[in-house]
């Protein structure tokens, strides 16, 4: 949960999604869920020539498993506040998010 | 932010519904179709879908019907902009060429990657391709 509510705090910033298989795209992070999938808008491509099926796409979602890295402007981190976070969540580990409801 | 007791949407893909959507898979191939359907898997259900198959400046189109792709084979999904679309600079090709030149492509890149396995090899090295994906 911790690296969700992390990126909630960048939504609207430009940010660039590297993919494993090492398409690299930068647009605006429009929104983003649970499983660290992303949303971004008004992408642009980096390195066009070798992707030409987009160049017509503007707005794309990522699925979370198939991002290798995500490159965000370093003025939008607030570092002490993220390792304090990541402090707590060593320390006190939540009890796994279930996502599956029994009725 | 929440949408329902199932999965939270926040990146949902409710927006995208019934819009036309360029799907890239793992296995490398695009397809272009209507999202219908979709779950917290990012499992999806695609109408009147075409693959393109895209080599060098050409590309071309084999019709597919409707597809339901199971999510983890899903690299991305892009919003296709209509008029980008119409000027777009590729050159439509018949399938039976576009297919022609895949295969040229797809001959070429083993044969590169025949002649680097083969270095890597006498240098100690050995590379699983099972592991990778194809995209």
């Amino acid at each position: 949960m911790l690296f969700y509510s992390f990126f909630k705090t960048l939504v609207d910033q430009r940010v660039t999604v590297e993919l494993k298989n090492d398409l690299a795209v930068t647009g605006v992070l429009k929104s983003v869920d649970q499983y660290l999938n992303i949303k971004l808008d008004d992408i642009t491509v980096i390195d066009q020539d070798r992707y030409p099926h987009m160049i017509a796409v503007k707005n794309c979602f990522i699925r979370g498993s198939v991002v290798r890295y995500v490159q965000l402007p370093s003025q939008a981190v607030d570092t002490a506040l993220l390792q304090d976070a990541a402090r707590r969540e060593a320390q006190t580990p939540n009890p796994q998010q279930a996502n599956v409801r029994v009725k | 932010m929440d949408s329902g007791p199932y999965f939270t949407t926040s990146s949902g893909l409710i927006d995208s519904i019934d819009k036309k959507l360029l799907i890239v898979l793992r296995d490398g191939r695009k397809l272009i179709g209507t999202l219908r359907s979709f779950d917290q898997f990012a499992n999806l259900v695609l109408q009147d879908t075409i693959e393109r198959i895209y080599v060098g400046n050409c590309y071309g189109d084999i019709p597919r019907g409707i597809f339901l792709i199971r999510g983890e084979n899903v690299v991305l999904l892009g919003e296709v902009d209509e008029m980008k679309e119409e000027r777009i600079g590729l050159r439509q090709l018949p399938v039976e060429d576009i297919l022609i030149a895949q295969r040229e492509e797809i001959e070429l890149k083993q044969k590169l990657e025949k002649v680097r396995s083969k270095a890597l090899h006498e240098r100690g090295f050995c590379i699983d391709n099972s592991a990778n994906d194809l995209y």
